[in-house]
């Protein structure tokens, strides 16, 4: 490992090796089609599925630059488009994230977006219907985008809060691409892959994600992801006790809960 | 402290002489004076005490409880002879003078489950998580209950209320996960699946047939657990080890290597009982539990019938939904079928689509629980449970799950199923009688809106007064600075920011100032009196108070709920539902207050416990219960009146504090402020000289409590 962090511009980040990603319903396809159409992608799924690894895979096999954002409910529509600074005694406009990918002919993938302010996500409108041109009000300027731009956001349906929905205007203008937990002979094959773990030890943390997933609405709100399951078999590969790795590495992101910490931790337990 | 002076005779004997009522009740106290006197000041007093106390139930256990604990004094410790007396103070409560008696003689009996209790796992605080455990592991949703021994009827996994054969917590918790284990695997595995109790009459000693197939059985159940579950086995395997569970005799070897074959069936046990029959029978295993082969089978068919019904009127719902609805009634559906699915793995317990006229279906959760649940029952899903029940046999009701009417309390047809269940403090006692109360939750009746216009008439220019004052307190605005936007520039900022422009540093863009409304993040209960004494103007002024603070609350924005509580007895304790938080002040609810009537007595205790459950369901940063009432907490029977009523009111809110709720009480009792500090504390209540000031007053003075 080097010890220098290395300095990129994410408008000229490549991915140059392939990311490990595994199909499962033809999602490559539809990606690449619309892409070439220029629609814009919605991906709807709990966490930790692969939406963002997918995005990753797609940006290397489209040969473009990934612009990530991730959103919060502080996120203003400037910190998207971009603002005026001011440098020595003179002000220089610096692009936003967005308006960045658009010039260079990026794929922006905005995570979470329904963390975002409601009036923030407006300004994607008309970038993603047929007009694709991002409005620069503070230049005065219209951003028209080039063939190669994607828009793709990520989007988690399963947090019930009324005020966490995706407004009508805005999942209306998306293709909408559905991830879910991969089927158990293909999330085994993931783990194993992505920790270097033997296969029976992969089948063992998949079943106990789907222990975890059965008790989800039961006082679990999601069950243990694809990605918490690649975290535990991370740390069993590094030598730690697997009932140890799968307390540190699911059950304590699942819950604060101490009775439903007791149970999870003795399903894992029960199956190491 | 100061140290205790000893007691004389004389004082003791009229202490005991008043608790027991001696006049009454001819106990005979002078001995049990006489002995007291000798002891040294603190056990006379510790003595006393519990005597007190426990007469307070019963004069006749305190007698006989002081006379034994004269023998032990000093051999046990104190704190062990208090919860002996607490422990018979609640057997009284639940089953009467009889038991309470038998805890007080059989003292060695409670020594030893005190032990028990102590290194033992009990059920109530292992069931939360052995219930989410079983939930955890796949197969048919399974409940855990508790009963004498382990065993299950297949749908529900029996536990014994301890588990205390190792002395410490830990171990007798993991003997505990290992008989859930080991029922969990007979559902599993098609144990339950064959009548057994022909197959065992069948040879000469039934109980000893059923005992081996049982022991045979756990045979085939450890191999299936040994390998779904190897960690658990281990366990399993060391407990067993540890409690000197016998070893296998040597004729039973070979059936152990069959029966631990993956896929071998139920009837390879029953084969081996046969073949096994005159060989030595090892004893049961530390937690193999107990079989009940009649009850779990007349379970099982009873499921299966429910099962099957239950998915034929299911699928004629997604048949519907599919085909469209019938122009005209059809007795026929087509069917819908099973496929395998290619890409399900062989452990799978549901490995099939399912397909209606060759299309593949969505299938709903419940559908899916119920499916497996016959896959486990019957190992496969036999056509006639996947046929679309017709017109005639659509039954909706199937669908409602049955509720308790809470009217129906005294028609017999249930009792006390569905209630929920509170503590009471006895202070007499200075202990909780446990689950003392039963109380329901009744919705009141809306009745026309009549009186909802008639107030607003009365009150007119009133209630535009209170919307103003209501206005201007949600309006409480404040000047936010530093803000990214906003609708004014900060000065302050600004000039900061121009300074550090000229360092050559990074200028802020917090540099406006923007309003902000203040959100309120307040919940508040209102508790009603509706006992017997409200009757007349009270009511109708309890009402018009409702009326005029809804209208201010509308305006505010807090949320709110409006619950009655009235009693009779212990038994019979009510919360009526006037208003949830979740309700819209529509003209149902507003029917509701308009039909508030009074009802029986005081109790408020319970009321007070559940209203404050309900309003910890609530997400607020302030929780506020608020009492409207017209006197001291009273009930039908005279044990709660006075002290008791008022000592297990303040005991509640006590509790609701200690649960973050704030409480306040509006009386119109002139009396109150002779108990009224004890129960909420100096500043937390008015009292109202005048009925006719109750409507205008209400909304004021929750103004004041909330600003």
């Amino acid at each position: 490992m080097s010890k220098q962090a290395r300095v990129l511009r994410p408008e000229a980040h490549y991915i140059t090796e392939e990311p490990y990603y595994e199909p499962v319903d033809g999602e490559i396809t539809v990606f690449e089609t619309a892409w070439r159409h220029g629609l814009p992608v919605l991906l709807k799924g709990p966490t930790g599925c692969g939406k963002t690894r997918f995005m990753e895979h797609m940006a290397w096999r489209l040969e473009r630059p990934l612009i990530t954002v991730s959103c919060h409910d502080d996120l203003t529509a400037s910190d998207l488009v971009g603002r005026f600074l001011v440098r020595s005694g003179e002000t220089v406009w610096v692009d936003g994230p967005l308006a960045a990918a658009v010039r260079s002919g990026a794929i922006c993938y905005l995570d979470e977006v329904v963390e975002a302010r409601k009036d923030t996500t407006v300004v994607i409108h008309p970038l993603a219907d047929d007009r694709r041109e991002l409005p620069m009000e503070k230049l005065g300027e219209l951003l028209q985008a080039p063939s190669e731009f994607c828009l793709a956001m990520s989007y988690n349906p399963g947090y019930q809060s009324v005020l966490k929905e995706l407004k009508q205007s805005t999942r209306q203008r998306f293709v909408a691409l559905e991830f879910d937990y991969p089927s158990a002979e293909l999330e085994a094959r993931i783990i194993e892959r992505e920790s270097g773990v033997d296969r029976g030890l992969a089948d063992r943390l998949v079943k106990f994600a789907h222990m975890t997933r059965n008790l989800k609405g039961q006082g679990l709100d999601e069950g243990a992801s694809t990605r918490l399951l690649v975290h535990a078999a991370k740390l069993i590969a590094g030598g730690v006790e697997p009932v140890v790795a799968c307390r540190a590495a699911v059950s304590q992101a699942l819950t604060d809960e101490p009775d439903m910490l007791v149970a999870v931790n003795e399903l894992s337990s029960s199956l190491f | 402290m100061a140290a205790r002076t000893p007691l004389a005779y004389e004082a003791i004997l009229a202490e005991l002489d008043h608790c027991l009522e001696v006049e009454f009740t001819f106990l005979h106290s002078e001995s049990l004076a006489a002995s007291i006197a000798g002891l040294p000041a603190d056990a006379q007093h510790f003595l006393l005490d519990w005597t007190r106390r426990a007469a307070a139930t019963s004069t006749n256990l305190a007698f006989e409880f002081a006379q034994r604990a004269l023998t032990i004094l000093g051999k046990i410790e104190l704190e062990v002879i208090a919860s002996w007396c607490l422990h018979a103070m609640d057997n009284y409560d639940r089953s009467g003078l009889h038991a309470a008696m038998l805890v007080i003689r059989d003292l060695d009996g409670f020594l030893v489950q005190g032990h028990q209790r102590a290194t033992g796992s009990l059920f109530e605080s292992s069931v939360s998580v052995l219930n989410h455990f079983v939930q955890g592991l796949d197969g048919r949703q399974l409940k855990v209950e508790r009963d004498e021994t382990a065993w299950t009827n297949g749908e529900v996994l029996y536990l014994p209320g301890i588990m205390a054969h190792f002395d410490n917590p830990e171990d007798n918790f993991q003997l505990y996960k290992a008989h859930v284990a080991q029922l969990w695997a007979q559902t599993r595995c098609g144990t339950l699946n064959i009548e057994l109790a022909p197959r065992f009459a069948a040879l000469p000693d039934p109980a000893h047939a059923q005992a081996l197939f049982h022991r045979l059985e756990v045979l085939r159940l450890n191999a299936f657990i040994a390998h779904e579950l190897p960690g658990l086995y281990r366990t399993m395997h060391h407990l067993s080890k540890t409690l000197g569970d016998a070893p296998l005799p040597a004729e039973w070897h070979e059936a152990e290597q069959a029966l631990g074959t993956p896929g071998v069936g139920v009837e390879a046990t029953l084969d081996w009982m046969v073949r096994l029959y005159d060989a030595p029978l090892p004893a049961p295993l530390c937690y193999q539990g107990k079989l009940r082969p009649e009850a779990t089978w007349a379970a099982r068919q009873e499921r299966l019938a429910r099962d099957r019904d239950w998915l034929r009127q299911m699928l004629r719902v997604l048949a519907d939904e599919i085909l469209g609805e019938p122009e005209s009634p059809r007795e026929t559906l087509p069917a819908f079928e099973l496929k395998e699915r290619e890409e399900a793995s062989g452990e799978e317990l549901l490995p099939f689509e399912i397909t209606l006229q060759d299309a593949p279906v969505p299938v709903p959760e419940a559908v899916r629980g119920r499916l497996t649940s016959v896959i486990l029952d019957l190992g496969e899903i036999p056509p006639e449970y996947l046929v679309p029940a017709g017109d005639s046999e659509y039954d909706p009701d199937l669908f409602k799950k049955k509720e308790n009417d809470g009217q129906d309390v005294w028609s017999g047809t249930y009792h006390e199923e569905g209630a929920f269940f509170y503590n009471e403090w006895d202070h007499a006692r200075q202990a909780y009688k446990k689950d003392w109360c039963v109380l329901r939750e009744i919705e009141v009746e809306p009745a026309d809106t009549n009186f909802h216009h008639a107030t607003l008439e009365k009150y007119t220019g009133y209630v535009r007064s209170l919307r103003r004052t209501f206005e201007i307190l949600r309006g409480q605005d404040r000047l936010l600075k530093r803000q990214r936007h906003g609708d004014d520039i900060d000065i302050d900022a600004l000039v900061e920011a121009w300074g550090d422009i000229h360092q050559g540093l990074e200028m802020s863009d917090r540099v406006f100032t923007r309003q902000h409304r203040e959100e309120r993040n307040i919940a508040v209960m209102f508790m009603v009196d509706m006992s017997g004494s409200t009757r007349g103007w009270i009511n109708e002024a309890e009402r018009e108070a409702l009326i005029l603070l809804a209208e201010s609350l509308e305006t505010l924005g807090d949320r709110y709920a409006v619950y009655g509580f009235s009693g009779w007895t212990r038994k019979r304790c009510d919360a009526y539902r006037i208003k949830d938080f979740d309700e819209l002040w529509n003209d149902t609810v507003i029917g509701r207050v308009c039909n508030i009537r009074p009802k029986d007595y005081t109790r408020m205790g319970a009321p007070i416990r559940h209203l404050v459950r309900k309003l910890g369901e609530v997400e607020a940063r302030a929780k506020l219960l608020v009492t409207l009432s017209d006197g001291k907490p009273d009930d039908y029977d005279l044990e709660y009146r006075g002290k008791y009523g008022i000592e297990d009111t303040r005991q509640a809110l006590f509790e609701a504090r200690s649960e973050g709720v704030h409480t306040y009480c509006i009386t119109i009792d002139r009396e109150g402020p002779d108990y009224l500090p004890r129960m909420y504390g100096a500043a937390n209540y008015t009292v109202l000289d005048d009925i006719a000031q109750l409507p205008l007053k209400v909304s004021d003075i929750y103004r004041r409590i909330t600003s």
